[in-house]
């Protein structure tokens, strides 16, 4: 898709702390390494105990130069994209002669500079053909993001929900202007927060404002139908999260939760930090349609989207309805977020 | 009021109007507007009402000329209100209002009906009530097809008012020759439907059990054999609340012990 505001730099390392790109290098080596013992193999039948043997050396290797990495990933982000791939490469081809040598020192294996250099070779075209994928995978995901941007801003806010909210500001003007003006205030800053730019994390605490403003227009119109409880525990100011992650889940919360009971409900919103993760939990209660409606699904698919985008594998969103004691049903969203400042 | 006499005006009578909306700054403003715009078409807000279900029983009570009727609205949506009241004796008119719903405005443009969209302008509220003497309520096929989902009550005729039945305190539905008869713990109502179109709408409800009766799936209690017929056991349903039994047909059987079995499991 394309967009004034592309991306124009070219994708950066991936990020080897990340725990889905430690996946991606575990299996993305292995699958080299079946490779390489079916071309080895003289049958099918042989092909299993060579990848043993190869597996063998290869593991040990793998783990070291996942751990290498992870520890130096933060000084490879900071070097310009070519020098850091060179780093890569060297990181691997050395650390593999380096192996060898040990082996050697060890007796397991006969050693001599033609092996080391082999070895060194193998490692380094294994590291080329992996961050060959990550590059890949970077460009087909970054147009990705702009389309994830777009959409964030044309199924964010319901129309429904801007139009039922223009109603009960014209309703205000007459009777409490000053509420209207308040009320109109909080629309516009609610809507600079849709338009802004959506590729960049954003502090939890501006997020929270957001959602306050917005829980305060729906409040306007559904008075006393709509309560609302916050509970905030040991969460640090400085985390980030994805922009306007919650405000989507909230919205559906009011939309299937609060407006469809005549007498209304409450919506709960917690966030708990549980050693290096954060914990979002929304509950509202439901009414029948909520977890199956279309609408609902996508907003949840989109958010989902995003935090793939933003953490790979790290972050979870999951959600379930609930059967209360009273029989009455609960559904509820619960969200896990690497709780620590990402730079890109 | 300054009320310019005019002949053709001082012969127009007063409109009297019923706001339908869940949410009461949106009454607010419609009963703000419908006071601007009482100059050019007198009307009088008579009532007000939450939802549906609550607009029925006013009406009922005090027979109105319009109802200005929001759609999305808890416990009964607006077009269902327009689909129970049209079989009053007196229909209003209904007026529907909404804030956003492709859906709908699609179906009003598609088969005329007035609808006014949120924030509602003056002119277009006073150019729909102006229209409102003239209008012939939409027929009941078009309002069924606007219907989202299923209906929450069924409604019926009795010695000139009209009744509403809510679809959860429903037992069973059961066809004679002309009617359906709609049969609750307490008593049986005659209704004016067919039961193919029931059994379509409130399928997640009830279950068939045999060419001419339908049962509230958490209305059975149980099955036992009947007496044999023909050398063969007839399968009947126990229904909570009442006495009565419902036999159940030897080709729906199949169908009715799938579903027995998975209520055990």
């Amino acid at each position: 898709m394309a967009s004034i505001k592309q991306n124009p730099a070219r994708p950066p390392l991936p990020d080897f702390r990340n725990f889905g790109v430690m996946l991606r290098i575990l299996l993305g080596v292995n699958s080299l390494a079946l490779l390489a013992a079916l071309l080895l193999a003289g049958g099918i039948s042989d092909w299993v105990r060579r990848f043993v043997d190869l597996a063998a050396w290869v593991q040990p290797l793998l783990l070291f130069n996942l751990a290498l990495l992870a520890g130096v990933s933060p000084l490879l982000r900071r070097l310009p994209v070519v020098g850091g791939r060179v780093c890569v490469f060297a990181l691997a081809a050395l650390s593999a002669a380096l192996f060898v040598d040990f082996w050697q020192f060890m007796g397991m294996d006969e050693g001599g500079w033609q092996r080391t250099l082999r070895a060194a070779l193998l490692a380094a075209f294994a590291a080329a053909t992996l961050l060959y994928y990550f590059h890949l995978r970077a460009k087909a995901f970054s147009p990705a993001v702009t389309e994830a941007r777009l959409q964030a801003l044309t199924a964010r806010i319901r129309p429904h929900f801007l139009f039922n909210s223009l109603n009960a500001v014209l309703s205000l003007i007459r009777s409490e202007p000053r509420r209207a003006e308040t009320a109109l205030e909080e629309l516009a800053e609610l809507f600079r927060a849709l338009m802004r730019d959506h590729r960049d994390l954003m502090p939890l605490a501006d997020e929270i404002a957001l959602c306050r403003q917005y829980l305060d227009l729906e409040k306007l119109r559904l008075g006393d139908r709509l309560a609302v409880e916050w509970e905030i525990v040991d969460v640090p100011d400085d985390i980030k999260v994805p922009p306007l992650m919650l405000q989507p889940l909230l919205e559906n919360a009011v939309y299937h939760g609060i407006e469809p009971s005549g007498e209304g409900g409450t919506v709960r919103i917690r966030f708990a930090r549980s050693g290096d993760e954060l914990q979002i939990d929304l509950a509202n209660p439901c009414h029948g349609q909520a977890s199956t409606h279309s609408g609902n699904q996508m907003a949840l698919a989109n958010i989902r989207e995003r935090l793939a985008l933003f953490y790979d594998l790290e972050a979870r969103l999951e959600t379930r309805s609930v059967e209360l004691p009273g029989g009455a049903c609960e559904y509820r969203v619960h969200i896990l977020l690497p709780c620590r400042s990402r730079k890109p | 009021m300054t009320q310019p006499l005019s002949s053709s005006r001082s012969t127009t009578p007063t409109l009297s109007v019923m706001i339908v909306d869940d949410e009461s700054p949106a009454r607010a403003r419609l009963r703000d507007l419908l006071s601007d715009v009482a100059a050019e078409v007198p009307n009088a807000v008579v009532a007000e009402a939450a939802n549906g279900l609550l607009a029925i029983e006013a009406i009922a009570l005090n027979p109105v000329d319009v109802v200005l009727a929001d759609i999305r609205m808890p416990r009964m949506d607006g077009v269902e209100l327009a689909r129970h009241v049209s079989r009053m004796e007196r229909p209003p008119a209904v007026i529907f209002v909404t804030a956003y719903d492709t859906y709908a405005v699609q179906a009003f443009e598609l088969n005329a009906i007035d609808y006014l969209v949120k924030p509602v302008r003056a002119n277009r509220l006073a150019a729909a009530l102006q229209k409102v003497r003239h209008s012939r309520p939409p027929p009941p096929q078009v309002l069924a097809e606007l219907q989202q989902g299923a209906r929450t009550h069924l409604s019926c005729h009795e010695r000139g008012r009209l009744l509403l039945i809510p679809i959860s305190d429903i037992l069973y539905l059961k066809a004679d020759l002309k009617y359906v008869t709609a049969r609750t713990a307490s008593r049986e109502y005659l209704l004016d439907e067919s039961l193919t179109h029931l059994e379509e709408e409130f399928s997640e409800r009830f279950i068939r059990l045999h060419r001419s009766a339908l049962v509230a799936k958490d209305a059975i209690a149980g099955f036992e054999k009947g007496a044999p017929e023909d050398g063969e056991h007839q399968w009947q349903a126990l229904l909570r609340g009442i006495p009565e039994k419902l036999p159940v047909s030897r080709r729906q059987w199949p169908l009715v012990k799938n579903y027995a079995r998975q209520l055990s499991s």
